[in-house]
């Protein structure tokens, strides 16, 4: 086979040893001088070390973002607040390449996602929340001209903000962009092993001469978004597992906060035996390999319909075989690290259930790396919907193959979860598509691709998969007092 | 296999194929067109690349001068770069490529069977493939019948490609389906199988002569297709994307989906090549400069 020469991409960000805290727009120690360290995940080398927030910096910077919504972010008209989120949008575009490579140092992913899709597509959060900002009248149905005086819907106020490891500076787009625009000011608690690219955004939001306590970033653990969600704030929104949504929704119950949850998913991908078969093929791993599976809304399921299941997994795992693990950044890397050793434990874990169980393991000859948290791409055959492997979300590049005899026998296995974020349909017949997106219940159906997003489109799951959508008109209303 | 199908056998064989959905093969083409190949694989690649070319000239002002200066550029394009794979001429001009190349193992590649529309009766077009094949055609390039092919007979493409193998006996034919005229991604996949299925050691993207020639996602099609029907019958066909192909960038990008479609078994000019005419040069320039370290520019390389 004609090797691929090693590709390192060769720009460096300039990583700083220590971060501090982001609140009322400088860096701080935190109060209690708590310090943690972030890693490589690729190599387990130590990035750099950061400032844990706890309860005293929640508290400050609440009451800075406070004192910024009220005086000088609320007020501002829409156009101006336009103007700072261009500025932003355009700055992480001029710095794109500089943030994808970090990202990918942080959080484990190859550079070619971080270059191609993370930092792009934040970008483009920004972009289009940045036009939204003076023409807010119109995106609640029903209100342009109604308000007094043609008066826009008013912001919620103080937005606590959490979010995950996937996809540090993407998540934060989605959560940030919308609230500005809306008038809101933000408090976000980036992931614990994933703070790098948040703390480079507050760097550029002091570049961009965003109003001081406007975005406050708090880098901690569970103790620091506990805090967050319990301080005053008027919304909380959180993407990450089911189990913290929960809680979280437990700990505002009964206040007057606002609250949207993008949690987990086990999504099916459901292969039709009319399905473009190749296309499909791509379709499956780019559901389940993409981001190492570290994707909420990830095709872990794949239903196939029996009278092709041969053919198809032939071909999957023949195009499995040419996924290149490895440095992730390499140009050439296809699939990265695990984002962390408790997540290469928890994948491990289950896939040891999974055999366990009786279906059986799959996995292409590749070498790994001898340092960092790896997991080879890894295929179960014979899964049956009673196996953990088929219920519980994995997160990790794991795919639990299942098959069907009839249309309707997909809908019910794949509808057969406690989660509904996401489906995919892959027929060569319009209308099974029709027919099939009706049943599913899902907050997202993709039809003959897997994995696409718009900031004109809005995301969001359906049962324990959360409430609210972020992204689109949809999105807005969730930063909204309506 | 191929041979022993019956016309309505093959059609309709052809006709069960299953869809291509165009989107999905553009997004796996765009993919794979971002793989970096950089040091000793460019280097490799650029080898390879030359090595897979069918150095062509089809203009109604080619004369034997032109021709032999092609040969000597075929045989040995720049000091220790390898020859490339055929140079590829009109019928008419067989005799003078075949006696320019004779012994040197660069292959002679004639287009025929009324090239590029090939809307001449067919005994004219066997005549033709027959007569190019006499003079010294190694390999016959010949041009389906797409106002066939679209007006739905495709029973009578397949007899007529079944003729034109027959004619060229002795020779490799490879089939050129000018997918620019076919349109759509469906058409392409099949009209690739019946080629295959009625005897092609080739099937070719493009006659150069149209508005759209080889393009990235058509030619990944075309490698499916011939990975596929070997994995059904045990007959191996090559691939050739002509057309369009002018820079080292393309071509690595092509060799790529190769690599990662097909494998080794068809990294090598027997079972891949490029129709192309001003590739060469940019391969070259690209080879010095991995040598040297610098551009040299266009004026040290030769214009043949």
């Amino acid at each position: 086979m004609f090797e691929y020469a090693p590709a390192p991409e060769s720009v460096r960000p300039q990583i700083k040893e220590h971060y501090g805290l982001f609140i009322d727009g400088r860096f701080t120690d935190a109060a209690d001088g708590a310090v943690f360290k972030s890693l490589n995940p690729s190599t387990e080398e130590i990035l750099f070390t950061v400032a844990e927030a706890g309860e005293a910096d929640v508290r400050a910077a609440v009451a800075a973002a406070r004192r910024a919504q009220e005086a000088v972010w609320g007020p501002m008209s829409g156009t101006e607040r336009g103007k700072y989120l261009f500025r932003i949008a355009r700055l992480l575009q001029e710095r794109a390449r500089e943030f994808a490579v970090a990202e990918s140092l942080d959080n484990g992913k190859p550079i070619k996602e971080t270059r191609d899709f993370d930092v792009p597509t934040a970008a483009q959060h920004f972009f289009y929340h940045a036009g939204w900002a003076d023409k807010l009248a119109f995106a609640v149905p029903g209100f342009a001209g109604q308000g007094p005086g043609g008066a826009d819907p008013k912001p919620l106020g103080v937005v606590g903000q959490v979010i995950p490891w996937n996809f540090p500076i993407l998540m934060l787009a989605w959560k940030i962009a919308p609230a500005l625009a809306c008038g809101n000011t933000v408090v976000l608690k980036p992931a614990e092993t994933t703070p790098l690219t948040a703390l480079m955004f507050a760097e550029l939001c002091q570049e961009a001469d965003l109003p001081p306590g406007v975005v406050n970033i708090l880098p901690g653990a569970g103790a620091t978004g506990s805090a967050l969600v319990n301080s005053p704030v008027d919304k909380v929104a959180f993407t990450g597992s089911t189990a913290v949504g929960r809680a979280i929704a437990k700990a505002v119950a009964g206040s007057k906060k606002k609250v949207t949850l993008e949690l987990g998913g086990k999504a099916a991908n459901i292969v039709f035996d009319d399905a473009a078969i190749d296309q499909a093929v791509e379709g499956i791993v780019n559901g389940i390999f993409f981001n190492q599976g570290h994707v909420c809304c990830a095709g872990s399921r794949l239903l196939v319909q029996e009278s092709v299941a041969e053919e198809v997994l032939a071909r999957l795992k023949e195009r499995v075989s040419t996924l290149r693990v490895g440095d992730p950044l390499d140009k050439n890397t296809d699939i990265g690290a695990i984002n962390s050793a408790e997540q290469l434990a928890r994948i491990t874990g289950l896939a040891k259930v999974g055999e366990e169980e009786g279906a059986d393991v799959w996995q292409p000859a590749c070498d790994l790396p001898e340092r960092g948290f790896w997991f080879r791409p890894t295929v179960f055959t014979g899964v049956q919907q009673s196996m953990r492997i088929a219920q519980e979300e994995i997160f990790g590049p794991v795919l639990s193959v299942l098959t069907f005899r009839t249309p309707d026998e997909a809908i019910s296995k794949a509808n057969n979860t406690p989660y509904g974020l996401s489906a995919g349909v892959w027929t060569e017949k319009g209308s099974k598509i029709l027919w099939a997106a009706e049943r599913l219940r899902a907050g997202v159906v993709w039809a003959n691709t897997f994995n696409q997003f718009d900031a004109a489109s809005p995301f969001g799951g359906l049962k324990e998969s959360g409430y609210g959508r972020e992204g689109g008109r949809q999105g807005l209303e969730a930063y909204l007092d309506v | 296999m191929g041979s022993i199908l019956s016309g309505t056998e093959a059609a309709s064989l052809v006709r069960a194929l299953p869809g291509v959905d165009a989107v999905g093969l553009e997004a796996r083409a765009a993919g794979l067109a971002t793989r970096s190949v950089k040091k000793e694989s460019k280097a490799k690649a650029i080898d390879l690349a030359i090595s897979m070319i069918d150095l062509t000239t089809l203009e109604g002002a080619d004369t034997p001068g032109k021709v032999k200066s092609l040969a000597a550029k075929a045989v040995r394009p720049d000091g220790d770069a390898p020859s490339t794979a055929a140079v590829c001429v009109y019928p008419s001009l067989v005799p003078t490529a075949a006696a320019a190349l004779a012994g040197t193992g660069v292959k002679v590649a004639s287009v025929a069977t009324g090239f590029p529309a090939g809307q001449v009766p067919l005994e004219i077009r066997l005549a033709d493939t027959e007569s190019a094949v006499r003079a010294g055609a190694d390999e016959i390039d010949m041009v389906v019948n797409r106002g066939a092919f679209l007006s739905g007979d495709l029973e009578r493409v397949y007899h007529e490609i079944k003729a034109v193998k027959a004619a060229a006996e002795g020779a490799r034919l490879k089939v050129i389906l000018e997918t620019g005229e076919l349109v759509t991604y469906d058409d392409v996949r099949r009209a690739s199988w019946l080629a295959m299925y009625a005897g092609a050691d080739f099937i070719k993207t493009s006659t150069g002569k149209v508005g759209v020639n080889a393009t990235l996602p058509v030619t990944l099609l075309m490698m499916q297709a011939v990975r596929d029907y070997r994995a059904l019958t045990g007959i191996q066909v090559g691939v050739k994307p002509a057309g369009g192909i002018r820079n080292t960038k393309d071509a690595i990008k092509y060799l790529v989906c190769i690599n990662e479609t097909l494998g080794d078994d068809w990294l090598s000019n027997e079972w891949f090549r490029f129709g192309a005419s001003s590739l060469l040069n940019d391969l070259l320039m690209q080879r010095q400069k991995l040598k040297t370290g610098h551009y040299s520019g266009p004026d040290y390389v030769t214009v043949d």
